[in-house]
């Protein structure tokens, strides 16, 4: 399994746009991967999962990725992750 | 008959026109057992199917129409349909509860909607609920073989009237045809809300009863900007909202082209209207008003929004933002102006007889020269991002603009010294509020790059009257000659000296005042931004030749403040 924790930065959390793009991202993977923030834990590819978590400014986040290309997967997460100003 | 409703105005404009009942058909079903799970669950993927398709078109109708940003809630909406969560608790309950699709799509999507909804502190979640309700009720209408019905086909001036307008539904409105439209529920920053403001169609929503007070193709008058709805008007009421609509839609085409312009007046001067901010987020405001500088940033919310004395990076950062986004445009930034009505929860003041006559703004930063030095320091450091200026508020006396100037001076140098980039063009002025530093304008004039007129406190301290206070705010007389002396005083003593004069309170923006204070020749009018091309708009229709006839009678002849309101009306009519 593959882990990595995220400190969120963006302004407005994980919200509307950015949170797209992360189910986006990890939806074109085979292996699960999970958002886990304040002890629960969602599916990444489920927007709604997501959103119902309410991620905001400053929230510690850990996502992990079990599956065949776990590794392929965490790394374009991290991209993504940077990409749009959700951590640095 | 006639009837008036009351909702929330959520985009600008007025529209007159028949209703057209955009609602839903019968989606009603009962729950069933069903006994071949995997033929139901194949058809709820060809609903899934369908609604994706649907969407997609829709999506593509809207970023034609809207713009790609305003599209991208569709792109939402078909993730939902994409969510393995979502889809795959359907087809489970599908499975295990063996019922028929639409229930199991109810049952789903509704848990979802009470959770997004219980998020009472979250409105933008809270809102998120009806994105869900939309994408449910496309499916459930697939499900049944039922057609929604479809915005895109009106064909004649209406007024859409529905109980909630879907985003899906916004977007297939035809601008040319759907003159506004009015919900029962929903607020301002609702998706359909936004979407109005940016097709620029008038929409009243929160009426809570339109879908029942209203029958298809009855008259409706719609007003944007008050939120008023009227059922059935009368031939008065139309030609009066028809004038109205018309005047709103002459002064806003008369604003759009003012906004890339400069001031000018009928006769071809030029003056500086300016924007008052309080923090970098006004900035919106300031940009799309066209505003020519910032004439007054009111660096006390730095600190009043802070829980502690704000750093000088903190300060530095937001100086840096506001300079760097009006450069080459000026930003006059008045030194912390606390006390009096004013308070610091980390700063605790003094208990005071008079607050208003006491320990506040400057008298403050001289006392306590720590605070005034690292505000001086992040000011300097941002002054090479733009064009500042910087006004100390509350200057009495020439010693106390040279204290602070002194101070400036000094870390200035340290600065320089330390090898810090600074701007070479900061201008240093004071606010013109306390009347004694008012009668000796000519005298400070020597010594300041530019005054800014503080009216409110101007008149306060010149009448010895509080406005807050309502058995003597008749006292608050703006165009009192005394008051209109005491600037045309100021003015005249800038110039003498070469300076410039601005005037920073609520009175730079007002109707009356600004023909008079043209007529004396003020060079900077900074006021909020939303009254910015209004003002422009009434520079344009004024003459300062005229105007200064105008100012020279409401100094010299009149007695009194509504003297120069008659004066005014006689004037510009």
């Amino acid at each position: 399994m593959e882990k990595r924790e995220f400190n969120v930065i963006a302004e407005t959390g994980i919200h509307a746009r950015p949170a797209t793009l992360l189910v986006q991202a990890a939806s074109k993977f085979n292996a699960d991967i999970n958002l886990e923030y304040k002890g629960k834990s969602v599916n990444l590819k489920s927007i709604m999962g997501v959103m119902s978590l309410g991620v905001g400014q400053g929230a510690d986040v850990t996502i992990s990725a079990e599956g065949a290309d776990e590794a392929d997967a965490i790394a374009a997460i991290e991209d993504t992750m940077k990409k749009e100003g959700l951590s640095d | 008959m006639t009837k008036q409703l009351k909702g929330i105005a959520a985009s600008d404009g007025i529209a007159t026109a028949k209703a057209y009942m955009l609602v839903q058909p019968d989606l009603s079903f009962n729950q069933s057992s069903i006994k071949d799970a995997d033929a139901e669950v194949q058809r709820l993927h060809s609903a899934l199917k369908q609604s994706t398709e649907e969407l997609q078109l829709i999506r593509d109708k809207a970023a034609e129409s809207l713009g790609e940003e305003e599209a991208q809630v569709f792109d939402a909406h078909m993730m939902i349909l994409a969510d393995p969560e979502f889809t795959g608790a359907i087809e489970s309950k599908v499975k295990d509860d063996k019922i028929n699709a639409e229930q199991a799509l109810k049952d789903v999507s509704d848990t979802f909607i009470s959770m997004f909804e219980a998020m009472t502190d979250n409105p933008y979640m809270q809102e998120r609920a009806a994105d869900i309700r939309d994408v449910s009720t496309r499916v459930l209408a697939h499900l049944l073989g039922r057609a929604l019905p479809n915005p895109a086909l009106i064909d004649s001036e209406v007024i859409v009237v529905a109980h909630d307008l879907t985003p899906s539904d916004t977007a297939q409105l035809n601008k040319k045809y759907v003159k506004a439209f009015v919900t029962d529920i929903g607020g301002r920053t609702a998706h359909s809300a936004i979407m109005a403001r940016s097709l620029e169609i008038p929409a009243v929503v929160g009426t809570k009863s339109i879908t029942e007070d209203v029958k298809d193709g009855q008259m409706l008058t719609v007003d944007g900007l008050t939120g008023d709805v009227t059922i059935d008007p009368t031939d008065d009421q139309v030609k009066a909202s028809q004038k109205e609509a018309a005047d709103y839609a002459a002064q806003k085409a008369e604003w759009a082209t003012l906004k890339t312009a400069k001031s000018i007046t009928a006769d071809g001067k030029h003056f500086t209207i300016a924007a008052n901010i309080g923090t970098p987020k006004d900035l919106d405001g300031v940009l799309a008003n066209g505003a020519e500088a910032v004439g007054l940033y009111r660096s006390e919310f730095l600190y009043m929004d802070s829980a502690e004395l704000p750093t000088e990076d903190d300060q530095f950062e937001a100086y840096k933002q506001v300079l760097e986004t009006m450069s080459p445009k000026q930003v006059v930034v008045r030194t912390m102006d606390i006390g009096g009505d004013k308070h610091l929860p980390y700063l605790p003041l003094p208990e005071e007889q008079n607050p208003f006559l006491g320990y506040r703004a400057i008298r403050i930063s001289l006392d306590r020269d720590d605070i005034f030095r690292t505000q001086l320091r992040a000011l300097l450091r941002a002054s090479a991002y733009g064009k500042l200026g910087i006004m100390f508020p509350m200057i009495a006396t020439i010693a106390e603009f040279e204290a602070a100037k002194k101070i400036f001076e000094e870390e200035k140098a340290k600065l320089v010294a330390d090898g810090v980039k600074i701007g070479d063009d900061i201008e240093l002025g004071m606010m013109m509020e306390i009347p004694a530093a008012a009668v000796l304008a000519d005298q400070f004039a020597k010594h300041v790059d530019f005054f800014s007129i503080g009216t409110n406190d101007l008149i306060g301290y010149t009448m010895a009257a509080d406005r807050g206070n309502e058995r003597v705010s008749y006292l608050y007389q703006p165009y009192n000659p005394s008051i209109l002396r005491l600037v045309k005083h100021i003015i005249d003593a800038a110039h003498k000296e070469g300076k410039w004069a601005g005037m920073c309170g609520e009175a730079a923006g007002d109707p009356v005042m600004v023909p008079i204070l043209l007529g004396m020749g003020l060079d900077e009018y900074s006021m909020s931004a939303s009254s910015v091309l209004k003002v422009r708009s009434l520079m344009k229709k004024l003459s300062t030749e005229d105007m200064k006839k105008l100012a020279d009678k409401a100094v010299n002849e009149s007695e009194s403040n509504d003297d120069n309101i008659k004066l005014v009306e006689e004037f510009t009519k």
